[in-house]
């Protein structure tokens, strides 16, 4: 046990000390800046050997990466909304290259209107691209994922690259007490990065030519088959790390008290940490609420979804993002799951919490209370944008 | 074709590209007519596609004996791979190379 | 023992899709004989990117990282780096990208990587267009040339602007050494590229690659072409070693109508509008030498 005071951002630079990265590139955004400027600090300072490429674009940051990890080495990058959208179409080269860089995301707003603060549409732009994604709620959470990515992306059967987001300003400026644990114990967890294929002068190859209609189409399933094997693996590095530190993170779903829920609420990122506040009041009121907070996103956790489906009465999506189309990405997701499952109670999508705006502990109750009128009254509709600033606005979503 | 578990994760291309026959690409050949060489390896030097070898030139005359004696090597076309653009026929110093049709 | 003026090594092989005639061929040819096996090259959307085969056939003998189009200054200062952190240090690592690639949408990346000094070496062979995509304009068209986006057309639409000076842009990063390299002249060309090799820091060169398809040559031309754009001055032989200009190659002089009108894409060109490019073409020279004679004197703050 090494504990410290860090924010988010810090303890992301840590993380990366610990994994002993071997190449890092570093663009600016904000609110990742201090994650970059962290690396550079102990680099400076002797206490991190990695490479440090002061890249002029995300878009470069992720090229270069990519770069560095199909020449062997263990790669790492930072960003954030713009930052990412900008490496979007390299995100799916690193898919499509198998290559296991490991991104921590700061998820936040994007513009115009400009804005800085704490929104999920960057990181859900990106699921189609192939990379494995979780969403953390806490500081502590987003050192030990980014290990457990690293050995997850990095097993020969698997190499896809892993995708950890943090909210803005939530998380990573914000100091929390995290464990860093020692070198020796991160070393025994995650050995040296040794590639099944990389650029070899003594075995030389070529790394992602032209492929024919016969064959790209099979590339593309190596790829959907691996992300599925990759749910066995999550947990079982989760399991080992659970060993080394007591901390579990064995569920693809962190479900909390939703064993005998009546209603669950599903979401992710920090504003899952103040709905299990809630949900603990609730239940001393006897109100039988749950929440299933959505760790791992990719793989999606359709199998855990579904057995959340079997016990509750109705289940509500929380999207910190809205896709513009038909409701959120997780609502979407969810219910997609559940279409062909034997038991489908009513889903509710609450949009939420877009730009930043704070989700309060009041908020997630009136939520919750929504959903038990669900399981009684049934469902009066599918969306609801809970907090919309308008006239007669409910006291509840103020 | 490669049934996808026998594929690897990403295309890895590591079979040589000489499996390629791009000598039927041509419509002119280059002949050599070795009694003009004089074994410059100007047409070896130009080739875009690697299809001039230096070769044991004991068995090829050449423009003199002397030349013959010197230089052990003479350029042998590889008329698997050669594509017919004529830069060596056009380079060559002594016009010892022709371009000829290619028959069907 | 034949003497041979260029390395006998082979590390490209026949087979290859490349046009008939392609210069870039010859240009890949010559810098692999320079620069040996201990050579990795990433080479991002182009002519180059297809021209190895369709998977799993490779004509290049030493490894080849394809990228996505804009990344070639990223991606080698990636190489180079995880090489470093591997210990393997002794691998030149070369960027080998198009015009396009490079003048256009590779810029970023290129000015990057050049203003890190990253050690590493960036080919850019020049076809002055997009050829892989059919002909497109590129920064790197000449003047007065015809391209599927600047066709002739009824209005004179063929392209306005003289070529982007790319080794001119990359010298004033203060790189150790910039050069144009023609495959007219393998022997200079290898020269340079070997030269390039024991240099440490961000080398660019600039390799002129006459394309049959897309300049509407005929394709035994293609060295004779490499030759005349040197002859005429059009593409000018010289090296910026620590901002130093030395022109490498001083020729006699030959008319550039002889080395225009080779070429189908300048066949709409007048008399008129030879001259106006003659003019270009003499004034960018005449500047070059007084770069040559202006920098000489910069030997002395160099010590």
């Amino acid at each position: 046990m090494v504990r410290m005071l860090l924010t988010g951002n810090k303890t992301t630079a840590y993380s990366a000390m610990r994994s002993r990265v071997q190449v890092v590139s570093a663009y600016p955004i904000t609110p990742q800046t201090t994650i970059v400027e962290h690396i550079a600090e102990f680099i400076a300072d002797g206490l991190m050997k990695a490479e440090y490429i002061q890249v002029e674009s995300e878009h470069s940051a992720m090229a270069a990466a990519i770069a560095a990890s199909n020449t062997g080495a263990r790669a790492f990058t930072a960003t954030s909304a713009h930052g990412l959208l900008l490496m979007h179409e390299m995100l799916h080269w690193a898919t499509g290259a198998r290559l296991p860089v490991v991104m921590v995301n700061v998820n936040r707003a994007l513009g115009p209107p400009w804005s800085v603060w704490a929104d999920h549409l960057d990181s859900i732009s990106q699921r189609d691209t192939g990379w494995m994604q979780y969403y953390v709620e806490n500081n502590q959470e987003i050192f030990d994922t980014v290990i457990m990515a690293y050995k997850v992306s990095e097993r020969p059967d698997i190499m896809l690259p892993s995708m950890i987001s943090q909210d803005a300003f939530y998380l990573s400026h914000t100091v929390e007490p995290v464990d860093i644990v020692e070198q020796e114990v991160v070393d025994n967890y995650l050995p040296p990065y040794d590639p099944p294929y990389r650029l070899d002068v003594n075995n030389p190859a070529g790394f992602g030519s032209l492929v024919m209609p016969n064959h790209y189409y099979e590339f593309r399933y190596k790829i959907a088959e691996a992300m599925e094997k990759a749910k066995k693996y999550i947990k079982e590095a989760a399991e080992e790390w659970y060993e080394i530190t007591g901390r579990d993170y064995r569920g693809l779903l962190d479900c909390y008290r939703c064993e005998d829920a009546d209603v669950v609420l599903f979401g992710a990122g920090t504003m899952m940490s103040t709905a299990k506040e809630v949900v603990d009041w609730m239940r001393a009121e006897g109100k039988k609420v749950g929440v299933a907070r959505i760790r791992v996103f990719r793989p999606f956790p359709g199998e855990d979804v579904r057995k959340v489906a079997d016990g509750a009465a109705a289940i509500g999506v929380m999207d910190r993002a809205y896709g513009f189309g038909r409701g959120g990405a997780f609502f979407n997701e969810v219910n997609s799951a559940l279409y062909n499952h034997r038991n489908r109670p009513p889903t509710k999508n609450y949009i939420i919490g877009l730009g930043g705006r704070d989700v309060k502990p009041r908020h997630i109750r009136a939520i919750f209370n929504d959903l038990l009128k669900v399981k009684d009254e049934g469902l009066d509709g599918e969306f609801r944008w809970f907090g919309l600033r308008r006239e007669n606005m409910p006291e509840e979503e103020i | 074709m490669i049934p996808y578990d026998k594929l690897p994760h990403t295309p890895i291309a590591s079979v040589n590209s000489v499996v390629v026959k791009t000598g039927a690409w041509r419509t002119f050949k280059p002949v050599i007519n070795y009694e003009k060489c004089i074994r410059c390896m100007i047409c070896w030097k130009f080739c875009p596609d690697v299809s001039i070898r230096l070769e044991d030139g004991s068995s090829y005359p050449a423009q003199s004996e002397r030349i013959k004696e010197t230089i052990k090597e003479a350029p042998v076309i590889d008329y698997d791979h050669c594509k017919g653009c004529g830069i060596c026929a056009e380079e060559c110093p002594t016009k010892a190379i022709e371009m000829v049709p290619e028959e069907k | 023992m034949v003497k041979l003026t260029i390395p006998e090594i082979e590390l490209m092989s026949p087979g290859h899709t490349g046009c008939q005639g392609c210069g870039a061929t010859i240009a890949m040819r010559y810098a692999l004989k320079a620069l040996g096996e201990k050579t990795i090259v990433s080479i991002p959307a182009c002519c180059w990117a297809v021209m190895p085969g369709v998977w799993p056939n490779n004509c290049m003998r030493v490894p080849l990282l394809y990228t996505a189009f804009e990344t070639t200054g990223a991606s080698i200062s990636g190489i180079k780096a995880a090489l470093r952190a591997l210990g393997e240090e002794d691998v030149t690592v070369m960027g080998w990208a198009g015009d396009g690639g490079t003048a256009d949408i590779g810029m970023q990346a290129l000015s990057a990587a050049a203003e890190r000094n990253e050690d590493v070496i960036y080919v850019m062979y020049d076809n002055e267009a997009y050829m892989n995509t059919g002909i497109q304009r590129s920064g790197a068209t000449p003047l007065g040339a015809w391209t599927t986006t600047t066709p002739v057309g009824k209005t004179k639409f063929w392209e306005r602007r003289p070529k982007k000076p790319m080794v001119d842009i990359v010298a004033a990063h203060k790189v150790p050494y910039a050069a144009t390299l023609s495959i007219g002249y393998p022997e200079d060309f290898v020269k340079k590229m070997k030269k390039a090799k024991e240099i440490s820091g961000f080398r660019f060169l600039h390799i002129y690659s006459p394309c049959p398809t897309g300049w509407k040559s005929p394709p035994q031309y293609t060295p004779k072409l490499a030759k005349l754009a040197v002859t005429s001055r059009a593409f000018p032989l010289y090296e910026v070693e620590e901002g130093i200009y030395r022109v490498t190659m001083k020729p006699k002089k030959t008319p550039l109508k002889e080395y225009l009108m080779l070429q189908g894409r300048f066949r709409h060109l007048t008399d008129e509008d030879m001259k106006e490019l003659e003019r270009d073409i003499e004034r960018r020279w005449k500047e070059l030498l007084l770069k040559e004679e202006m920098t000489a004197k910069l030997e002395e703050l160099n010590e």
